[in-house]
C-alpha cells in the first residue's frame, strides 16, 4: 500500500507585516534587501516583537482545519547555521511540552478520504537564496532577506494519502480554504509550498524536498511512488533518506547530505512570552472567521436553487463567491450565478486577467436586473460583460455606448415584425398550422435587430399579426 | 571642578544654573584622559560630548524644557546599541559593528538629556566575571589596580567608581552588575526581569538578563530607574511601571520587616572578612527596626551549575548569528564554501565565549539533553519555587554580593571553575527573576565588600528603600584613584 504524507508551507500573504516585526509581510514588490529593519535582519539587541495577527489567522486555519487549538502556546528556537537565516535559527513551535503548537490532530475531508491534520505551527520563513553562475565551482550565492520573518503557517499531514490524485484533490481543496479565509493569497509565487514523504508496501519513508509548485508536487509524488515500486519489484532496498526534486529533468535525486543527522537544539523562545487563546478568544476569532466553503454552496442551493454543480464552482473560489455575495439579491441571485460561471469565469481565467479586471459588484447587480427585466437580452449581456471587464464604464452608458439595449418599443418592432412577416411567406403559412415553427420567426426578427429585440414581445406580437 | 557628586546632586546644580555642563563635561573628558589609561573603563568615547554639553547649556540659559538629566555623563556598556556607535561587546567579532539604532534605554535617556560619554568595557559578550575576558584588555580596579573590579560590567562600575561619569548602564545576567559594584564599592541594582527593556541590549542569556544601573548612590539608582523601566512595544517580555515613582517613599525605612539571611550564601569557603561584615549589616538592619533570620533555600547549592547550563544553552544560539555575513569586521566572504567560512570567521571569539559555546551546543543536544539542559530547567523551576516560599515568609532577604574580596588580575583565570563559583551569591535573583540590589557596605585591606540585597518579584521599591536605610548606615571613605 502506498503512504503519502505532506508537510505544506503556507505564506500569510494578507498580513500587513511580518512575523516579529513591522516589515511588510508582501515582500514582493521590494527591490532586493529594502522590505528589512534590525529585527529580521537579526542584528544585535534586536528583539521579536510578535504580531498577534498572525497568531489569530494562525488559530482560524487551525479551526477551519478542525484542529483542536490549545489554550496556551509557546515559541521555540530552531538551530542550525544557514545563509539565508539572518540568527541562525528560526522561531517555529513544537509540541515537547504538550501541545503548544497553534494547532493539532485535525481533519478534512477530500471526496470520501478523511485525511488527518497532525499538526499546525506558525514559524517565520527565511530569506531567499539567489544563485549565479553555471558550473557548481563558479557558482555564487547572493541572499535576499526581504522574505526573512515573513509569517509561514507548516501544516504537516499524517500519511493518509493513497495516490498522488488524492494529494491534488487535497491541495485544491486547501488553497480555497485557506483564501476563503482570507489569510493568503495561495495564487502568489512561492505563497505555497509543500514537501512531501512516500512509503510503499510497508517500507521505509522517503522524504522529497525542493518542490517548487503544487504542479511539480503531484509529479514528483508520482515519480518517487514509481522509482520505490521499480525498485521494490526487484527486491531491492528502499533507504530512508531524503531526495529533492529536480525541477528541470523531473526526477527526484538523494540529497546525500547529512540532514537526518542534524541536531537542532529546541528550546523555547524566551523573547516571546506564551501566548494565551482561551476560550473566549476562540470564540472570538471563531465568530470573526468567514463562512466556510462548505456552508456558502449549501445555502446557495437551498435559499437560491442554484444547481449544485454551480453553486459548488461559485463557492470554492473567493473572487466569484465575494462578488456574488456583493452583487446579488434575493430575486436575482440565480442571474448572478449564472452570469459568473457561464460568462465571467471564461473571461477572467487567469491571475493577471483578474487583476486588469475592471468588475465590481454593482455592475453585475446591474447586468442580472436588466436581464431580468428585459432591459437587454442574454446574449447582448454577454457583450456588455467584455465591455465591463475591459472598460469599468458603467453598465447604462455600455448599453449607450454599443447600443445594447434591448428594442421593446412596441412601435418600432412591430414594424420589423410585419417586414419579416411580408418577407417569409411560406414561414409564416407553416407558423399557421404547426404553432413550434414560429420560432424561426422570431429568430429572423433577432437577426434584422442585431439580438435587442425582446424576445417575449417579439413573440406576442407575432402570433398576434399572423393571428395564432 | 568637583566631579565627584551624585547624580541628583549634577542634575540640581545643572538646573540652577550653579554648574556648566560644558565645563563638567570638559573636567570629565579630561580625567578619563588622564586616568583610563591606567583603569581602562572605557572601550570608546563620544567626540562629540563637549556639542552636546553646549547644547544643553544654552537650553538651560534659554529656559527651554531641558530632560531630568540635565547633560550629565553617563557611561553605557558596550553591548548596548546607540545608533551610529561602535558597539563591540568586547569582542573582535564585532571590531567594526555600529549599531544603526538606539536601545530602548538609550531613547529614553536621550530623551531626557543624558550625554552618553562613552562606551565601558566588558568581559567579552558579558561572558565573565572580571572584566579579563574583554577582547581589548581588562580594566582595573580602583581602590587596588593589581585587582580585578569585577565583571563583566567592570567598565561601568570602573568609570562610576573613578569618577569618569555620574552613572552607568550595565546589564546582569548572573551578577554582572551587582559583582562589580560590590568589587569597586558602588550601587549596583538587577531589577525584577522584564522592568527595563532589552531592546538593543545584545542578548547574553535573554531569558535572565536584565540591564540595571551603576551608581554612587542608591538614590541616584532609583532616579535612575525612573527613566528607563516599563512597557516597551519592542520587547515582549516587559513589565509595565506606569505610575511607579522610584524615589518616592525611599527614605521611609524599614521598620517591622522580616529579612531572611540566606544560610547557602554564608557557607564554605567565603572570606572571613565577608562574612564578619554580613553579621555586622543584619546588626545594623535590625537597629533600624527589621527583624532577621536565617533561611535556608536548598536548591541555591544547584544555582551555579543550572545558571551555567542555561546560559550557555541560550548563548549557543543568542550568538549563532555572528557568522560576519552581514556585519562584523572585516573578513570578506567571497571564495569560501558557506560552512567553512562559518568555522573562520568565528574564530575571533575569545576564548571563555568559545568556551561557552562548545558547552552550549553541547548541553542541549540530542542524547544529552536530559542530563543536563533540562535538568537544569528543573533546578530552576524548584529555586523559582521556593523562592516564592520564602517570601511568604519574609519580605527581603540578604546576603554578600560576592563571597570574596577584589582578587589580583589573572589570579582566577586559568581555572574557569574556581571563577564560576564567585556567581554562587548573585545567579539566584537572575534565575528566579527577582530583583537585587549591591550596596557598598565596608572595606577590608583597602578593598570593598559590597551587601546584597533580594525582593520579591515587582517589589522594587521595597528592596530600593530597604538598600537606602542600609546606605545611611554606612561610611566608606573615596578611593585615591
Amino acid at each position: 500500500m502506498t503512504k503519502i504524507g505532506l508537510e505544506i508551507h503556507c505564506q500569510l500573504t494578507n498580513l500587513h507585516s511580518k512575523l516579529f516585526c513591522s516589515c511588510k509581510a508582501n515582500y514582493r514588490e521590494f527591490e532586493i534587501n529594502e522590505n528589512v529593519c534590525p529585527v529580521c535582519m537579526g542584528l544585535p539587541g534586536s528583539l521579536p516583537r510578535l504580531n498577534q495577527d498572525a497568531v489569530k489567522k494562525a488559530t482560524m486555519i487551525a479551526m477551519a482545519l478542525n484542529c483542536s487549538t490549545p489554550e496556551k502556546i509557546a515559541f521555540f528556537r530552531k538551530n542550525y547555521f544557514y545563509p539565508d537565516l539572518p540568527k541562525n535559527f528560526q522561531i517555529t513551535q513544537l509540541n515537547i511540552y504538550g501541545n503548544t503548537s497553534v494547532g493539532g490532530e485535525g481533519s478534512i475531508m477530500v471526496g470520501d478520504k478523511k485525511i488527518r491534520i497532525t499538526r499546525i505551527q506558525l514559524e517565520e520563513d527565511p530569506g531567499r537564496l539567489i544563485y549565479e553562475g553555471s558550473s557548481s565551482k563558479n557558482q555564487i550565492t547572493l541572499v535576499d532577506y526581504n522574505r526573512a520573518g515573513t509569517p509561514l503557517v507548516e501544516i504537516v499531514t499524517e500519511p493518509d494519502f493513497e495516490n498522488p490524485k488524492q494529494v491534488r484533490e487535497f491541495l485544491n481543496i486547501l488553497s480555497d480554504l485557506l483564501e476563503n479565509l482570507g489569510v493568503s493569497d495561495p495564487s502568489l509565487e512561492g505563497a505555497m509550498r509543500a514537501d512531501a514523504n512516500v512509503s510503499i508496501e510497508g517500507g521505509k519513508k522517503v522524504e522529497i524536498k525542493n518542490i517548487g509548485s503544487f504542479h511539480d508536487l503531484e509529479k514528483a509524488v508520482h515519480f518517487e511512488i514509481t522509482r520505490q515500486e521499480s525498485l521494490h519489484s526487484r527486491d531491492i532496498e528502499i533507504a530512508q533518506e531524503t531526495r529533492h526534486w529536480d525541477d528541470r529533468r523531473k526526477i527526484t535525486i538523494s540529497s546525500r547530505s547529512k540532514e537526518e543527522a542534524l541536531d537542532y537544539r529546541y528550546f523555547l523562545e524566551g523573547d516571546i512570552p506564551w501566548v494565551v487563546i482561551d476560550s473566549e478568544i476562540q470564540n472570538k476569532l471563531k465568530s470573526e472567521m468567514p463562512e466556510s466553503i462548505s456552508s456558502k454552496k449549501e445555502r446557495y442551493v437551498s435559499k437560491y436553487d442554484i444547481p449544485p454543480q454551480v453553486a459548488d464552482v461559485l463557492s470554492s473560489d473567493k473572487f466569484y463567491s465575494d462578488l456574488f455575495e456583493e452583487a446579488h439579491t434575493d430575486k436575482n441571485a440565480k442571474e448572478v450565478a449564472n452570469i459568473i460561471t457561464t460568462d465571467l469565469m471564461g473571461l477572467v481565467d487567469t491571475r493577471e486577467k483578474r487583476e486588469a479586471s475592471k468588475i465590481t459588484s454593482i455592475h453585475l447587480r446591474d447586468l442580472a436586473d436588466s436581464i431580468q427585466s428585459g432591459k437587454i437580452s442574454r446574449n447582448s449581456a454577454k457583450n456588455a460583460l467584455h465591455e465591463i471587464v475591459k472598460t469599468g464604464n458603467e453598465l447604462s452608458q455600455i448599453i449607450k455606448d454599443l447600443d445594447l439595449g434591448n428594442v421593446s418599443d412596441e412601435s418600432e418592432l412591430i414594424q420589423i415584425v410585419q417586414q419579416v412577416i411580408s418577407e417569409e411567406t411560406q414561414a409564416v403559412e407553416q407558423a399557421k398550422s404547426n404553432p413550434q415553427t414560429i420560432n424561426f420567426l422570431v429568430g429572423k426578427v433577432m437577426q434584422k435587430t442585431k439580438g435587442k429585440a425582446d424576445p417575449k414581445l417579439t413573440l406576442d406580437l407575432l402570433k398576434k399579426e399572423i393571428e395564432i | 571642578m568637583d566631579l565627584k557628586i551624585s547624580a541628583l546632586e549634577f542634575a540640581n546644580k545643572a538646573k540652577n544654573g550653579d554648574i556648566s555642563v560644558e565645563d563638567f563635561i570638559a573636567s570629565t573628558l579630561e580625567r578619563i584622559q588622564k586616568i583610563d589609561e591606567k583603569l581602562h573603563a572605557f572601550l570608546s568615547v563620544n567626540e562629540d560630548a563637549i556639542n552636546q554639553a553646549r547644547e544643553i547649556d544654552k537650553k538651560i540659559k534659554s529656559g527651554e524644557n531641558v530632560g531630568a538629566c540635565f547633560g550629565m555623563p553617563i557611561s553605557i556598556k558596550d553591548n548596548m546599541c546607540i545608533k551610529g556607535t561602535k558597539t563591540t561587546c568586547a569582542s573582535k567579532m564585532l571590531e567594526e559593528f555600529v549599531a544603526p539604532y538606539d536601545a530602548t534605554v538609550i531613547s529614553k535617556l536621550k530623551q531626557q538629556d543624558a550625554i552618553f560619554i562613552g562606551k565601558a568595557n566588558l568581559d567579552e559578550f558579558a561572558m565573565g566575571l572580571t572584566t579579563e575576558f574583554s577582547g581589548y584588555g581588562p580594566s582595573r580596579n580602583p581602590w587596588n589596580t593589581d585587582c580585578v573590579p569585577g565583571g563583566s560590567s567592570g567598565g561601568s562600575a570602573v568609570s562610576v567608581a573613578a569618577y569618569e561619569c555620574i552613572a552607568s548602564l550595565g546589564s546582569d545576567t548572573g551578577g554582572s552588575v551587582r559583582n562589580p559594584a560590590s568589587f569597586c564599592s558602588v550601587v549596583g541594582y538587577k531589577p525584577t526581569y522584564g522592568l527595563i527593556s532589552r531592546y538593543g541590549l545584545i542578548s547574553y542569556a535573554n531569558s535572565i538578563e536584565q540591564i540595571g544601573p551603576l551608581t554612587r548612590t542608591v538614590k541616584d539608582c532609583a532616579f535612575l530607574l525612573n527613566m528607563i523601566t516599563g512597557l516597551d512595544p519592542n520587547d515582549n517580555t516587559t513589565i509595565s511601571s506606569e505610575g511607579e515613582d522610584y524615589l518616592q517613599g525611599i527614605d521611609e525605612g524599614i521598620e517591622g520587616k522580616k529579612i531572611g539571611i540566606i544560610k547557602e550564601m554564608m557557607g564554605e569557603g567565603i572570606d572571613p572578612s565577608v562574612a564578619a561584615a554580613t553579621n555586622d549589616a543584619v546588626a545594623k538592619l535590625e537597629k533600624l527596626g527589621a527583624t532577621c533570620e536565617e533561611v535556608s533555600i536548598d536548591m541555591v547549592k544547584y544555582s551555579v551549575a543550572a545558571y551555567y547550563t542555561i546560559t550557555a544553552t541560550e548563548a549557543g544560539s543568542n550568538l549563532a548569528r555572528y557568522d560576519n555575513l552581514r556585519y562584523g569586521y572585516s573578513f570578506p566572504v567571497e571564495g569560501y564554501e558557506f560552512n567553512s567560512y562559518i568555522s573562520k570567521a568565528r574564530t575571533r571569539f575569545g576564548p571563555e565565549v568559545t568556551r561557552r559555546m562548545i558547552i552550549g551546543g553541547f548541553v542541549p543536544s540530542a542524547g544529552h539533553a536530559g542530563k543536563y539542559f533540562l535538568k537544569a530547567l528543573k533546578v530552576k523551576s524548584k529555586l523559582t519555587k521556593e523562592i516564592a516560599q520564602t517570601f511568604k515568609k519574609f519580605d527581603l532577604l540578604i546576603a554578600p554580593t560576592v563571597p570574596m574580596l577584589p582578587f589580583k588580575i589573572g589570579e582566577k583565570i586559568e581555572d574557569p571553575v574556581a571563577l564560576f563559583l564567585v556567581d554562587i551569591n548573585t545567579v539566584t535573583a537572575n534565575l528566579t527573576g527577582r530583583p537585587a540590589i549591591s550596596v557598598p557596605f565596608a572595606l577590608s585591606g583597602g578593598l570593598p565588600i559590597g551587601m546584597q540585597l533580594i525582593a520579591d518579584s515587582g517589589n522594587d521599591k521595597l528592596l530600593l528603600r530597604a538598600a537606602r536605610a542600609l546606605e545611611t548606615t554606612v561610611s566608606i571613605e573615596e578611593n585615591q584613584i
